[in-house]
């Protein structure tokens, strides 16, 4: 592992060169996380309140997800981010290969209501190396001014005669292959187990031939909203914080569609050997507490992973509306949804990004 | 050096028949050598950041990937003594119970240590590699053998997962607990080892990185061209027009070169996306229908007209300069003896040209094949590069292994063209002016 580690150290010492600094001023930790509105709901709801109560100071930094850099400054044994918020299967990878400080659940504080933690966050929320903040969902949206009657259901995405027009995919296998099933007639419970097979596999890219000549791919969280306001798609698959904030800040007439809605966690964790490792298990703490969660939510339409949080949900910040009916953890939203299933992407990822790959380049 | 002192030596003894001496009493040979000596070492040492920054930022990562693509420790770091002992194997059957338990214990201690980079996980994504399906698999054993202290472990291990009772698995196991692997060359030329450890073709649908390779160079040799073809008039135009014409014609030459790279490249979205400006003018003079707008972008022809505006200028620089200093008069010469204007061109002025066009086209060529970002953005589905291909096994797979030999090959494939360039072209005859 001394190769790597080299090899990790140059690529760093290369990046320090450049002109990437660190932050090692005392008091102060790296809170690393995705930018834009979400950072946003996160200084609101966590940063600032943190800093007011300790008196210690925040330095938030974005990036695009992934495990890339976490691994880099570990390896290289020279970790300046203190805490990351990560995918579910990022996490689970990173903790698997021994990136991650392990969190010990028991000594996370209680709900409001008194719940010890491990029975107030919701199931498969807690990890060994992670604590999950909120459940984010990837949904599709239309614009309500471009379709009147608008989709109902995961096939419509799928109609090109009943609703024309080209259509937002992120480009990659997840989660376009549970859409495709879904859209193909399989119940959002049993995607998983016809993904397994390698026919639902075909039956998946089979779906998904349909409607590849209208397909318009997406990379960044940031790019559907976009998308859709300049007319570019009819409609898109999305992050649905996204799209929420695109129609709640900046009036857009867009449409959420929850029927095959896939959810998935954004968690907390904390590189192994962060500097200020103690602060940064404090400011974990501190916002994953059932008051901080629920504040978050009304700055964005991503659900608390706390169950005491969600009666404490509100409205949107400044705004006369009521957050509960956006959230992807609202019952009227789930009556066809699936959790992302992180052991099957651990497993299958490599080799179905390859084949989507070279499904995309193939004519 | 040498040639001097011998020079020396025949010379005409002097009075006391001994050697030539300085001043200060030193035979002049020796004085002259450790003279030239401390002038090398001086120039030297003027270049030692160079060499050294070279070596550091150059040098040394690119042995990195050289060795990082066929070296790969995981197997043998997270399993130690297993990796030994299944070498013995023949790959028949299932190995022995003595490999079974080394397995079973070495990967029960490596979960107890969680060193970094030398998890079950880490092992478990290793193996998946090979063998997709196997991470689970691996990365939840420790987890249900904690309880099992004592043998018999391979009954133990059997009775977790009917997986493990496959014999391909440990074939892989023993494949990927050798240190030194062809796995991810093999991977990056869409090969793979079947069930009988044979290496085959991998399926068609998992066929990627060859012909990916074969539309980097053909992409890269069609902007090329594309950029001969623009850039050599506004050379000619540069080199021969009025100061203070071309000056100003030179500005707009050099403005976008100034300009951001992603500004530029963005720019060529808003330009050319389907509610773009094009595509507007298109469809309100009446050329298009409003339904049928073209794909500009998110496509080949996109990833081809943004590299060609960006990577012009390298190709218009050396044109230019070259054109510069051929005189005018050779034209007027050619024409006066009686040659029509484009046998004048093509015989007297092209032939002049050609240290300028070799150094624009070799330029272009190589930052072409290697381009990152702008077909990461304007590239969609089918203009993406083998560097994008690349920096997604960096990036996100972190199958750092695959991409370093996936980089390996793109610094072959340019040095073997570099090579077939210098022997047709001639790297002496290139110029930048």
């Amino acid at each position: 592992m001394k190769i790597a580690k080299f090899f990790a150290s140059t690529i760093l010492g290369a990046g320090l060169l450049m002109g990437a600094t660190a932050a090692y001023a005392s008091g102060e930790i790296t809170v690393v996380s995705w930018g834009g509105a979400y950072t946003k709901s996160q200084v609101e709801a966590y940063h600032k309140p943190w800093i007011a109560k300790t008196g210690n100071g925040i330095k938030s930094e974005d990036y695009s997800g992934g495990i890339a850099e976490i691994k880099a400054q570990v390896e290289a044994g020279n970790v300046t981010w203190d805490i990351v918020d990560v995918e579910l299967s990022d996490a689970i990878r990173a903790c698997d290969e021994g990136l991650l400080e392990t969190i010990d659940a028991s000594t996370l504080p209680d709900g409001a209501d008194g719940t010890p933690a491990q029975k107030d966050f919701m199931e498969g929320t807690l990890f060994e190396c992670a604590v999950a903040n909120i459940v984010w969902s990837t949904i599709f949206a239309y614009d309500t001014t471009k379709i009147a009657d608008g989709p109902k259901v995961m096939a419509d995405f799928f109609d090109l005669e009943k609703f024309p027009g080209k259509r937002g995919m992120r480009k990659g296998a997840k989660p376009n292959l549970e859409f495709a099933l879904m859209a193909d007639g399989v119940a959002a419970k049993d995607v998983y187990g016809i993904l397994a097979t390698p026919e639902g596999v075909d039956r998946a890219f089979a779906k998904l031939d349909t409607i590849k000549d209208s397909v318009v791919w997406w990379e960044a969280g940031a790019q559907p909203p976009q998308l859709l306001a300049d007319g570019e798609v009819a409609m898109t698959t999305a992050y649905n914080g996204r799209i929420f904030n695109a129609v709640a800040n900046e009036d857009k007439p867009f449409e959420i569609v929850w029927d095959g809605q896939i959810w998935d966690l954004d968690l907390w964790v904390i590189p192994k050997g962060a500097p200020n490792k103690e602060k940064a298990l404090d400011f974990l703490k501190f916002s994953t507490s059932t008051e901080q969660l629920a504040k978050q939510a009304s700055y964005i339409s991503y659900g608390p992973a706390r169950l005491s949080s969600a009666p404490m949900v509100g409205k949107f910040e400044g705004k006369d509306l009521d957050m509960k009916p956006h959230m992807p953890t609202s019952p009227n939203n789930l009556t066809n949804a699936v959790q992302n299933d992180f052991n099957f992407w651990a497993d299958n990822a490599d080799q179905l990004n390859e084949r989507f790959n070279a499904w995309l380049a193939s004519n | 050096m040498t040639d001097a002192a011998s020079d020396m030596d025949t010379r005409p003894a002097t009075a006391n028949n001994g050697p030539l001496l300085t001043s200060d009493g030193v035979p002049l040979k020796q004085k002259l050598a450790i003279t030239t000596r401390r002038m090398r070492w001086k120039a030297f040492l003027l270049t030692v950041p160079l060499v050294l920054f070279l070596i550091i930022s150059f040098v040394v990562p690119i042995g990195q990937m050289l060795f990082r693509s066929v070296y790969n420790t995981t197997g043998t770091d997270v399993t130690p003594n297993f990796a030994v002992a299944i070498q013995k194997w023949d790959g028949e059957d299932l190995p022995s119970e003595e490999v079974f338990e080394l397995f079973v214990k070495d990967i029960l201690q490596a979960q107890k240590v969680r060193a970094i980079g030398k998890t079950p996980g880490k092992l478990g994504t290793r193996v998946n590699y090979e063998l997709p399906g196997s991470l689970s698999l691996i990365r939840s054993a420790p987890r249900k053998l904690k309880k099992i202290t004592e043998g018999p472990y391979k009954e133990a291990l059997l009775s977790l997962d009917k997986r493990w009772e496959n014999p391909v698995l440990w074939r892989t196991l023993k494949r990927v607990t050798r240190n030194f692997t062809p796995s991810f060359y093999l991977a990056a030329l869409d090969l793979k080892y079947d069930a009988a450890e044979q290496i085959v073709a991998a399926d068609e649908i998992y066929q990627i990185y060859v012909s990916n390779f074969w539309k980097t160079i053909w992409l890269s040799a069609i902007i090329t061209f594309l950029c001969f073809l623009l850039a050599f008039p506004v050379a000619y135009l540069l080199s021969t027009l009025p100061l203070a014409t071309s000056n100003l014609l030179m500005i707009l030459v050099l403005l976008p070169f100034w300009t951001s790279l992603l500004v530029r490249t963005t720019a060529w979205i808003a330009i050319l996306q389907s509610k773009g400006i094009i595509n507007n003018i298109l469809v309100f003079i009446g050329i298009i229908g409003d339904e049928s707008r073209v794909q500009l972008i998110y496509n080949q022809t996109g990833t081809i007209i943004a590299m060609v505006h960006i990577l012009l200028p390298f190709m218009i620089l050396p044109l230019y300069s070259v054109m510069k200093t051929i005189p005018p008069s050779y034209m007027r010469a050619a024409r006066s003896m009686g040659a029509t204007p484009f046998t004048a061109f093509r015989r007297v002025y092209f032939p002049q040209t050609l240290p300028g066009i070799a150094a624009g086209t070799l330029l272009v060529f190589i930052l072409a094949i290697g381009y990152y970002i702008t077909p990461a953005l304007v590239g969609g589905a089918d203009g993406v590069l083998i560097s994008n291909l690349i920096a997604g096994h960096i990036q996100k797979s972190l199958n750092w292994s695959l991409g370093a030999a996936l980089g390996t090959i793109l610094l072959v494939t340019v040095m073997v063209l570099y090579w077939l360039y210098n022997k047709f072209v001639g790297i002496d005859k290139l110029s930048f002016g």
